[in-house]
């Protein structure tokens, strides 16, 4: 294979050899019929358009359905190294619900003078009907996806906060299962934590958020935008999985205080939604008069303690990237503690001297729009060209407030499959996280994204990435 | 369940059948073309397309009624809004709005025969490949419903899709006995005379029951026996009886779930007891057209009926 270049390696060691995690894949692989693997690595494709597991993708033509690559090669975590990750995850996910439970009610930290208060008043995700307002068992972020990045044995970095509606989960779940029906030998081997029972841990915990309304089994449905959304698949597969309804706006009405679904019955009422749509639109009433989007008095019901809305609306507050680099500050107010996950550092471009320095250092540099995401709008300093960087420079002078940078990491690897064997390709990992009153739950796994070109840093799936099964191993 | 999810099985599984019936007129159309001379085989494919009631827009676009215009018209002709390739689309697009009311195994059955017939569909389909087509179309039917058996509970949802099955087979089956009954109707003066045994058969074939009528009538081939068969034989599963029989126990197999009879399980009545009174010399008598029309008004009418009583829309 392509010997790991400088950056850390999942698989091996600078001098070549295999890391113990991998020890038995390795074994394993080393007697497989390379041709075989490649016939194996057709069929997966094929299993996965056969399940429909398939997105749309912005901007083309919507019957246009596309396969997120699925690399066989496993990307392997080892039982100590994940209760490391899950600590400072649990550490970080509480901060994060505190924050805004304090942001929408006190504001201690900002009357303490730890983070400016401009940070949310000029957050086109802050939400005024917030205010005050407690959710049901005071939780905002019942489902969030904390983007991990590894640069060397003990560094893993915190890259990005999920706290609205992170999508992925269902490949977590269909790159598992698609493994284990192409290599059921492997999982006889080499003992891997399960994380089949996701959706019902899912369910569980939305279910532990009901709201004072709910009278017997609390009533789950997931609300998605419809048919022609991109992670509709998604949002079908969760519902199927739960065994919740999946509702879209137009299925849901108020009607006598509470949010109810038409049914073949009639109404019946919702009691927790896992909403898969952006705040704007939830209530026409209450966000865009002029939306046909949406369930006009939402709100209102919410704020009366009619219905649970997950992940609560405003939430994304406490995720974009300007709060973000605040968080080893946030988490210390909250928790009393240092960050056990360290964030990468992070330029806030708003800030004068900041700002200085990114533009004398553009082209080492990746800059991020403050509410960007999906890899969309964002600069990478070193593959840019000089024509690039130059417009890149403009744009940042016009708006500084709008960005931040950080240096360019050098990302792990772990290799890919490919036709000439396994090559070294950068990954980042998005493990699950679950909050609701009985605590933090965090799925042993997760979605390794990997950047299938070489030498390529952005993983996004838009942008042509793939992911990877991601294995924790057994103690 | 959702309204909405309800409408989408139930949509799901009339554009199924209507898929699958249409694979088998063309397949009796082909047959015919076959083996009979320009003229004939043109007026089948003519009759063809009336059964699919596109006849206006195929003569907008096309000066005659040659084969391959015809079916490549009826399964994939870019000037038909309801060709077969459409039709197989909304099966699956039904089947992914009502995804988590269908099992597994019912979507991945969907998922698969719609790529298999979108790559024979994509290109313009000549005569050695139509065969292949139409069967491909048929087994997408029969692997669905093979998987709804096996699979799936049997709760609103089932019954739902079968009532669907049912309401468009019925239509199916009146629609084609009705643009066929001129070779049917004047056949009564003509008992024991040689008409064309061909064209019946092709009726017969149009609905894939060619062997199992001359299994039931040893040979015999009259109208009067066809009609027989077609509308009121219980035992033939796409005749207007069974297909009614059918949509009847779904019906109240709902009704009963719901704990209410709905004012469509009133009208389905009433259309059974309209089929259960008729001998076929009354259809006659009545004229085999007056008759049919009056069939497919009732069978609309129920299946808007169920839409309403379990608020398919909003």
């Amino acid at each position: 294979m392509d010997r790991p270049t400088a950056n850390f390696d999942e698989m091996f060691t600078a001098d070549g050899s295999v890391r113990p995690g991998y020890a038995e894949f390795c074994g394993w692989y080393d007697e497989q019929d390379p041709k075989w693997l490649q016939r194996k690595d057709a069929e997966a494709d094929d299993s996965f358009r056969r399940t429909g597991i398939t997105f749309n993708v912005y901007g083309e033509d919507e019957a246009e359905e596309r396969l997120i690559p699925f690399d066989m090669v496993p990307r392997i975590i080892t039982a100590a190294e994940w209760r490391k990750v899950t600590k400072g995850i649990e550490q970080r996910v509480s901060a994060i619900n505190s924050l805004l439970y304090d942001l929408y009610h006190r504001q201690e930290i900002i009357r303490a003078g730890r983070i400016p208060a401009h940070l949310f008043q000029d957050n086109a995700a802050w939400l005024q009907q917030m205010v005050g307002f407690t959710p049901p068992g005071g939780i905002y972020t019942h489902i969030v996806g904390i983007d991990l990045v590894r640069t060397g044995p003990n560094e893993f970095f915190v890259l990005e906060d999920n706290a609205r509606t992170p999508s992925g989960v269902s490949y977590m779940l269909e790159n598992r299962e698609t493994m284990m029906s192409m290599f059921p030998e492997l999982f006889a081997r080499v003992g891997v934590e399960s994380v089949s029972n996701y959706p019902r841990r899912l369910a569980r915990s939305l279910a532990a958020c009901a709201p004072a309304a709910t009278t017997g089994k609390p009533k789950v449905a997931v609300l998605t935008p419809g048919i022609f959304n991109s992670a509709y698949f998604e949002h079908a597969f969760l519902a199927d999985q739960m065994g919740a309804e999946l509702v879209e706006a137009s299925d849901l009405r108020v009607v006598g205080g509470r949010v109810q679904m038409r049914t073949t019955r009639g109404f019946e009422p919702v009691d927790v939604l896992y909403r898969r749509v952006d705040d704007e639109y939830l209530d026409p009433l209450t966000f865009n008069p002029d939306s046909m989007l949406g369930v006009p008095g939402i709100m209102d019901v919410y704020r009366a303690g009619g219905i649970t809305i997950a992940n609560a609306p405003g939430a994304g507050v406490a995720d974009d990237k300007a709060i973000y680099s605040f968080m080893p500050e946030i988490v210390e107010f909250y928790t009393g503690q240092k960050p056990l996950l360290p964030n990468v550092q992070t330029w806030r471009c708003a800030d004068e001297d900041s700002l200085a320095y990114v533009l004398d250092n553009l082209a080492e540099l990746v800059v991020k729009e403050v509410h960007g995401s999906g890899g969309y709008g964002m600069l990478i300093g070193p593959t840019s060209s000089r024509r690039e960087l130059a417009a890149f420079r403009k744009k940042l002078t016009a708006n500084p407030q709008n960005y931040i940078a950080q240096p360019t990491l050098s990302l792990s690897t772990c290799p890919i499959f490919t036709k000439k064997g396994l090559a070294p390709r950068h990954v980042d990992l998005r493990p699950f996280v679950l909050v609701s009153p009985d605590g933090v739950d965090i799925t042993p796994g997760g979605l390794t994204r990997v950047a299938l070109k070489k030498g390529s840093l952005v993983v996004n799936s838009s942008q042509g990435g793939g992911t990877k099964d991601t294995w924790v191993l057994k103690d | 369940m959702l309204g909405r999810t309800a409408n989408g099985l139930f949509w799901m599984f009339r554009y199924l059948e209507r898929a699958e019936n249409t694979a088998r007129l063309l397949d009796a159309g082909i047959r015919l073309a076959l083996t009979r001379d320009l003229v004939t085989a043109e007026e089948e494919w003519r009759s063809v397309i009336a059964v699919t009631g596109q006849k206006r827009l195929y003569e907008a676009n096309h000066d005659s009624y040659a084969g391959a215009d015809a079916w490549n018209f009826i399964l994939r002709g870019k000037d038909n809004p309801a060709n077969v390739r459409e039709m197989f689309g909304a099966v699956r697009q039904n089947a992914r709005m009502a995804r988590n009311a269908i099992s597994g195994e019912v979507w991945e059955a969907v998922n698969e025969s719609w790529m298999r017939l979108e790559k024979l569909l994509a290109r313009p389909i000549g005569q050695s490949a139509v065969g292949e087509v139409v069967r491909a179309i048929r087994l997408a039917g029969t692997l669905v419903h093979g998987a709804l058996e096996g699979s799936m509970l049997r709760n609103e949802g089932y019954h739902f899709a079968r009532a669907g099955t049912f309401v468009e087979r019925a239509d199916s089956t009146a629609r084609l006995l009705d643009i066929k009954y001129y070779l049917l109707l004047p056949s009564l003066n003509y008992v024991g005379s040689s008409l064309d045994n061909g064209q019946w058969d092709t009726v017969l074939r149009s609905v894939g029951g060619e062997r199992a009528f001359s299994w039931l009538n040893a040979g015999r081939m009259d109208a009067r026996a066809i009609v027989e068969f077609l509308v009121l034989d219980d035992r033939f599963p796409r005749s207007l009886a069974f297909c009614h029989g059918a949509l009847r126990d779904h019906m109240f197999a709902l009704a009963r779930l719901h704990g209410a009879d709905a004012g469509s399980n009133q009208l389905m009545r009433e259309a059974e007891i309209n089929i259960s009174d008729m001998s076929v010399e009354t259809i006659f008598e009545q004229g085999l057209h007056e008759f049919l029309v009056q069939f497919e008004k009732a069978n609309g009418e129920i299946g808007q009926a169920i839409a309403e009583d379990y608020r398919f829309l909003a």
